[in-house]
C-alpha cells in the first residue's frame, strides 16, 4: 500500500479476519484486512462505531486471537508464535486505551502503575534502578513528580492519559496500538495529549495504529489513513489525499458530513441515510450497497475486491474509478 | 426590534454537598430572541447542563440551587414560579433533550405511545387523534410510521435519539433546550440529526438552545454562540464573528486547540493548565492562571462585561486596564 516498495514495513497485516460465534450467527467483526505500515509512521483508522476498529487492533496484538490471517511484527510472524516467544515480542507492541480509568486499576499508585510492566518483564534489577525508570518516564510523559503516591481517581482524565502512555512506553515499544486515547478528553486537554504523542514519536521512533472517530484528529495525527465499514477496508489513503477526494462512496459521505466551524454543510449535499448494517452473516456483496447512492445491480451481488488504484491508495468499490467524488 | 424570549439576568447557581459549595454558574446574562437560537460552548464543567436545569426547574432538590438572578421567560419569572406551575411550562413551552440519550426513553412502553402520551398531556384529549399525530411526529423525524408500535432497544442509536427529538418537539415547545444531541452519535448519524434539528426549527419556528464542547456541531445550526468557561459567559456574539475573530483569550485558545478540517496545522496550541477548582472563588479572572496575554492587574480586578458593537467579552483588555496584546497578535 505504499509506494516505497524498496521499504520493508515495521508491521504487516494480511487478510486478518476475526469471527465471533453470537446466538445469531457468525458475527464478521473484522473481514479480511490488509495494510501495512512504515516505521515511524501513524496509520488512522476511522469508520463509524461498531465497524471492527478495537478488534483489529487487538486482534494484531493478539490479544484476542484472530481467526485467521497474519500479522508480521519486524519479519516474524506473531499469529503463529507460541505464548512465551509471544510475550517477548509483546513487550514492542503496546495499546492504550480510551478510557484511561477504566483501564487504571484504581487500587494502585501512579508509580507503581507504571512500574508494574518493568517488573513483570524483570526490566530491572533492584528497586532504586525502578524508581529511577518510573521517575524517567513520569518525566517523559510530563507528570509531575508530585503525583507519583496518588491514585487515578484524584486525576484528571488528562494525567490519567499520561500514565497510560507512560505505562505503555515502559518496555520501549516500538509500535503502539492507540484505541481513542484522546476521545473522553477535553479539548484543550485533548490538545496536549496529541502534542506529547507526537512528540514521543519524534524522539523514539514509534509506529502509531490511532484508532478514532474524530475526523479532524485524525486528518491531524495520520500519515496515511484506512476507512472501516462493516469489518473491512474499504479505502486506504494517505491522509492529505483522502481529504481533497475519495474514490469510496462511503468515505465521501463521512467526510461531507463532519461539521466544519467554517462552514455550514452544503445543503443540497445528500446526506447518507439509515444505518450501518448487521455485521452478522452479511451476505456477498457490497456491505454499503444499500446506503450508496451509486449502488448499481453488480454492487448487490459481488464484493468488491480491495485494489490499488493509484500509487499509494486502494479501495473497495466496482465504480470507483469512474465516479469522481 | 425582535421580541424576546428568554431573558436571563444575573443567574448565579450552587450546588451545596456536605463540606462544600460548587459555585457551578456565577452571574450569567443571556438573552433569546422568538425564533432565535444560541449555541453554548465549552468544555466539561464549565456550568452549561446546570444552566440549562435552572431554567428547566430540575435541579437535583437537595443540592441544587439557584442563589441570585432571574429567568425571565415571556416576561414570567421561572424562578418564583411553583413546581406546579414549573411542571406546566415544561413540556408545553419549554422542552429538553438530556445529555444522556439512552436513558431518556421507556424501555417498556412502544415509541408510538410515548409520543402519544406527551401530545394527550398537552391537550390532544382523543386518543386515536393522539396515535395519528404520533406517526405523523415519527415520520417528520424521518422514521416510518410503520414502526410505531416497536420499542426502543428495536432501534438503533440515531433512531432513539430522533425519538427523543420527536417526543421533546411533540407538544410544539416555543423554546428547545439540546444538551449535546448528538455527542453520542457517529458523524454521518450526527449530521442527519442536525440537518433535522434545522429543519424542525425553520418549520415550527422554535427557538433553541443548543449545548455543545463540538464548535463545529453548533457551528451548523446556530446564529449566536455563548462561550462558557468555569460557570461564566465569557463571551457572546454571531457565530461568524466569534469563530473568525474571537475577543476573548479562552475562545481563542480553545480554536487554537482544536485540529481543523479546513486549516493545516502543523502544532496544536492547547491551553496551558487546568480547569479551576470549582469550590473556589478566586478574586479577580477566572482564567488569568491560563491566560497567555494575563497581567498583574487580572488576579486582582475581576473583570466585568464590555459592550463591543452587538458583542460581548469578560475581559479586562476590553476595558482598557491592560493593553490589548491580542487584537495585536491577531492583526
Ligand atoms: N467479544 C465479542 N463478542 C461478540 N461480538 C463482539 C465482541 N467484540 C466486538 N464484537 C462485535 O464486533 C463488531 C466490531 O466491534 P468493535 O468494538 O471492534 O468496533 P469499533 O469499530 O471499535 O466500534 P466503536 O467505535 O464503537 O469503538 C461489533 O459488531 C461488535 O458488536
Ligand atoms: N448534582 C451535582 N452536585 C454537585 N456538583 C455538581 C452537580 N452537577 C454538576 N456539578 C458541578 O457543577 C459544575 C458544572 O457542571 P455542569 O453544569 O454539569 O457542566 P457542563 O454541562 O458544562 O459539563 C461542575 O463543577 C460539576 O462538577
Ligand atoms: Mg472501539
Ligand atoms: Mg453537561
Amino acid at each position: 500500500m505504499n509506494n516505497h516498495s524498496d521499504m520493508i514495513p515495521i508491521l504487516q497485516v494480511k487478510n486478518l479476519k476475526k469471527y465471533f460465534t453470537t446466538p445469531r450467527g457468525m458475527l464478521h467483526a473484522v473481514d479480511d484486512v490488509s495494510f501495512a505500515i512504515q516505521e515511524g509512521k501513524t496509520l488512522g483508522v476511522v469508520g463509524e462505531s461498531g465497524c471492527g476498529k478495537t478488534t483489529t487492533g487487538r486482534a494484531i496484538l493478539r490479544l484476542i486471537e484472530p481467526t485467521s490471517g497474519s500479522v508480521v511484527f519486524n519479519g516474524i510472524d506473531i499469529t503463529s508464535l507460541e505464548k512465551n516467544k509471544l510475550r517477548i515480542m509483546r513487550e514492542k507492541m503496546q495499546i492504550i486505551f480510551q478510557d484511561p480509568y477504566s483501564s487504571l486499576d484504581p487500587r494502585m499508585s501512579v508509580a507503581s502503575i507504571i512500574a508494574e510492566p518493568l517488573i513483570i518483564h524483570k526490566r530491572v534489577s533492584g528497586k532504586k534502578e525502578l524508581l529511577k525508570q518510573v521517575q524517567k518516564l513520569m518525566e517523559m510523559v510530563e507528570l509531575e513528580d508530585r503525583l507519583s503516591s496518588s491514585y487515578p481517581h484524584e486525576l484528571d482524565g488528562g494525567r490519567r492519559q499520561r500514565i497510560g502512555i507512560a505505562r505503555a512506553l515502559a518496555l520501549e515499544p516500538q509500535f503502539i496500538v492507540c484505541d481513542e486515547p484522546v476521545s473522553s478528553l477535553d479539548v484543550s486537554v485533548q490538545a496536549q495529549i496529541l502534542n506529547l504523542m507526537q512528540d514521543l514519536q519524534d524522539r523514539l521512533g514509534l509506529t502509531y495504529m490511532f484508532v478514532t472517530h474524530d475526523m479532524a484528529v485524525v486528518k491531524h495525527i495520520s500519515d496515511e489513513i484506512a476507512v472501516m465499514y462493516l469489518g473491512q477496508i474499504i479505502e486506504l489513503s494517505p491522509a492529505k489525499d483522502l481529504f481533497a477526494h475519495q474514490y469510496h462512496p462511503y468515505s465521501h459521505a463521512l467526510i461531507s458530513a463532519i461539521p466544519k466551524i467554517e462552514s455550514k454543510t452544503d445543503e443540497t449535499m445528500t446526506i447518507l441515510k439509515g444505518e450501518i448494517g448487521s455485521p452478522i452473516e452479511p451476505k456477498p456483496g457490497c456491505r454499503f450497497a444499500l446506503r450508496c447512492e451509486y449502488c448499481i445491480e453488480k454492487c448487490l451481488t459481488d464484493t468488491p475486491v480491495f485494489k490499488t488504484i493509484e500509487s499509494g491508495r486502494a479501495v473497495a468499490c466496482w465504480r470507483a474509478e469512474e465516479l469522481s467524488l | 426590534m425582535e421580541s424576546l424570549l428568554l431573558s436571563i439576568n444575573n443567574l448565579t447557581t450552587q450546588y451545596i454537598t456536605d463540606n462544600n459549595i460548587i459555585h457551578a454558574v456565577n452571574g450569567i446574562s443571556l438573552e433569546l430572541a422568538r425564533g432565535g437560537s444560541i449555541g453554548l460552548v465549552g468544555e466539561s464543567g464549565a456550568g452549561k447542563t446546570t444552566t440549562a436545569y435552572s431554567i428547566m426547574g430540575l435541579l437535583p432538590k437537595l443540592t441544587g440551587k439557584i442563589i441570585k438572578g432571574s429567568i425571565l421567560f415571556e416576561g414570567k419569572d421561572l424562578t418564583l414560579l411553583s413546581e406546579e406551575e414549573m411542571r406546566d411550562i415544561r413540556g408545553s413551552k419549554i422542552s429538553m433533550i438530556f445529555q444522556d440519550p439512552m436513558t431518556s426513553l421507556n424501555p417498556i412502553i412502544t415509541v408510538g405511545d410515548q409520543i402519544a402520551e406527551v401530545l394527550e398531556i398537552h391537550g390532544t384529549s382523543n386518543k386515536n387523534e393522539a396515535q395519528k399525530k404520533a406517526g405523523d411526529m415519527l415520520e417528520m423525524v424521518g422514521i416510518p410510521r410503520g414502526r410505531m408500535n416497536e420499542y426502543p432497544h428495536q432501534f438503533s442509536g440515531g433512531m432513539k435519539q430522533r425519538v427523543i427529538i420527536a417526543i421533546a418537539l411533540a407538544c410544539n415547545p416555543e423554546l428547545l433546550i439540546a444538551d449535546e444531541p448528538t455527542t453520542a452519535l457517529d458523524v454521518t448519524i450526527q449530521a442527519q440529526v442536525l440537518k433535522m434539528i434545522k429543519e424542525l426549527k425553520n418549520e415550527l419556528d422554535t427557538s433553541l438552545i443548543l449545548i455543545s464542547h463540538n464548535l463545529g456541531v453548533v457551528a451548523q445550526v446556530c446564529e449566536n454562540v455563548a462561550i462558557m468557561y468555569a460557570g461564566r459567559i465569557v463571551e457572546f456574539g454571531a457565530l461568524r464573528d466569534v469563530f473568525s475573530k474571537p475577543l476573548h483569550p479562552y475562545t481563542e485558545g480553545l480554536l487554537n486547540s482544536i485540529p481543523r478540517i479546513e486549516v493545516e496545522k502543523e502544532r496544536l496550541i492547547p491551553i496551558r493548565g487546568m480547569m479551576p477548582d470549582p469550590s473556589i472563588v478566586p478574586s479577580g479572572c477566572i482564567f488569568k492562571p491560563r491566560c497567555p496575554y494575563a497581567k498583574e492587574e487580572c488576579s486582582v480586578q475581576a473583570p466585568i462585561v464590555s459592550k463591543i458593537s452587538d458583542r460581548r467579552v469578560m475581559c479586562l483588555m476590553h476595558e482598557g486596564v491592560i493593553p490589548n496584546t491580542m487584537g495585536a497578535a491577531n492583526e
